[in-house]
């Protein structure tokens, strides 16, 4: 036990044993995504059409803002070019799907689809359509775990949206809820602002929403104000979120970091 | 049916209690999950030691820890210390009346979550909530019926 918690020599064993665990998820998992497919394929006519109009306008309209996004984008690569830093290039993603298999209470751990196969790394970030959901922590051949950033052992590095501001971001155990620690009671925070992750601490890239605070609260007693944040990934009802590879790697993170500790 | 092909039945049982920890419940329930996999393995100590010893009850803990996530050997401790107590008192548990086994088995079952609450209040992450202890009842109240199903499957297939 002790050397599993402290050293990574049984990596090896713990993949090959998930390896032979996952026909178990699996069997698990088949009746619930049976009977998801069924509804999914039952679904009446009216409602799909309903549901395609939706989807096309949303389609025009988030195409409409990508022009704009374009534009932006070149002109930022253009005044990076002039100021000499490195240019920051688009991460690729793979989608991956939940399986539905509890694990241990009281943590916050989920399961996922694709494991070292997929070419899944320890410590990869994984993201949904919102924000950051939490990083991987083992990997089977075909499966992996997420620790998500609401459990308490995990934390997440990042800045204030609005003003730079640095805090990091510790898990509750509860899905809603998100602490940041160790913020002065002046410090520059407001309700609503939007925090995302700061590339600090080379895990999860810059720039991925991770909440919006909720509430301040500061008792004359403490050093530090209260703020808590409410997770902008939808951590509970997701099916399915993306696993990300950081562009560039390490060299485009230390730009990152160095960046965030000019600002 | 040889006595190896019998065996599989009882690695069945044992796979069949990985899938029900493994099965999501609705939120209300998820803190009452019996211990299956616990309840199974001391059900086969007890009616088959010759069989099923710690040996087995060591290897389906770690296979129970890559399942769930833990820390490889956290269940497997406390898997491996029941399956050696029910050993030992096997003879004395298959003469109690159902009920009295029910308690038994409930102490068996806290005596387990302790050990699992030791290891992970030494890793810094214990769970700070009284429902911890609840899967040692829910298992109390099951027991008699997972007893009887165990027992019609052994007499049915004739293991021993």
């Amino acid at each position: 036990m002790f050397v599993d918690h402290r050293q990574d020599h049984l990596k090896v064993v713990r993949e090959l044993l998930s390896t032979l665990v996952y026909p178990v998820q699996l069997a698990v998992n088949l009746p619930i995504k049976l009977v998801r497919d069924l509804s999914e394929s039952l679904i009446s006519r009216r409602t799909l059409m309903a549901e395609n109009a939706r989807l096309k306008e949303q389609a025009d309209l988030l195409n409409t803002r990508l022009q704009r996004f374009d534009v932006i984008e070149a002109e930022n690569r253009r005044l990076r070019a002039l100021l000499g830093s490195t240019n920051r290039v688009s991460d690729r993603f793979l989608a991956a799907e939940l399986l539905a298999v509890e694990l241990e209470p009281f943590r916050q751990l989920i399961e996922i689809n694709k494991g070292k196969r997929d070419g899944v790394f320890e410590g990869q970030p994984v993201v949904d359509s919102g924000g950051i959901i939490g990083q991987v922590v083992h990997m089977g051949q075909f499966s992996s775990k997420v620790l998500l950033i609401t459990d308490p052992s995990h934390a997440v590095p990042v800045q204030i949206d609005r003003n730079g501001l640095r805090a990091i971001a510790i898990g509750t155990g509860r899905n809603d809820a998100l602490l940041l620690e160790h913020l002065p009671s002046n410090a520059d925070v407001k309700q609503g602002d939007l925090v995302v992750s700061s590339g600090l601490g080379h895990k999860f890239p810059r720039g991925y929403p991770v909440g919006t605070i909720s509430e301040i609260s500061f008792e004359p007693g403490d050093s530090f104000a209260k703020v808590t944040l409410t997770p902008s990934a939808r951590l509970a009802q997701n099916r399915e979120v993306l696993l990300l590879w950081p562009s560039g790697g390490e060299d485009a993170m230390e730009a990152d970091r160095q960046e965030v500790s000019e600002e | 049916m040889p006595q190896t092909g019998r065996m599989w039945i009882i690695a069945l049982s044992l796979v069949i209690a990985l899938m029900l920890t493994a099965l999501p419940l609705p939120e209300w329930a998820v803190n009452w999950r019996p211990a299956w996999v616990a309840m199974v393995l001391i059900y086969w100590c007890m009616a088959l030691p010759e069989r099923v010893g710690i040996g087995v009850s060591w290897m389906l803990g770690v296979l129970l820890d890559v399942q769930q996530g833990t820390v490889l050997g956290q269940h497997a401790l406390g898997l491996a210390l029941v399956a050696y107590i029910t050993i030992k008192s096997h003879q004395r548990l298959r003469v109690f009346p159902l009920f009295q086994q029910a308690l038994v088995v409930c102490g068996y079952i806290l005596l387990f979550q302790f050990i699992v609450l030791w290891i992970k209040g030494m890793l810094g992450i214990p769970p700070r909530h009284w429902s911890y202890w609840m899967p040692a009842f829910s298992s109390m109240l099951l027991w008699p019926w997972i007893f009887i199903v165990l027992r019609d499957v052994r007499r049915k297939f004739k293991i021993q």
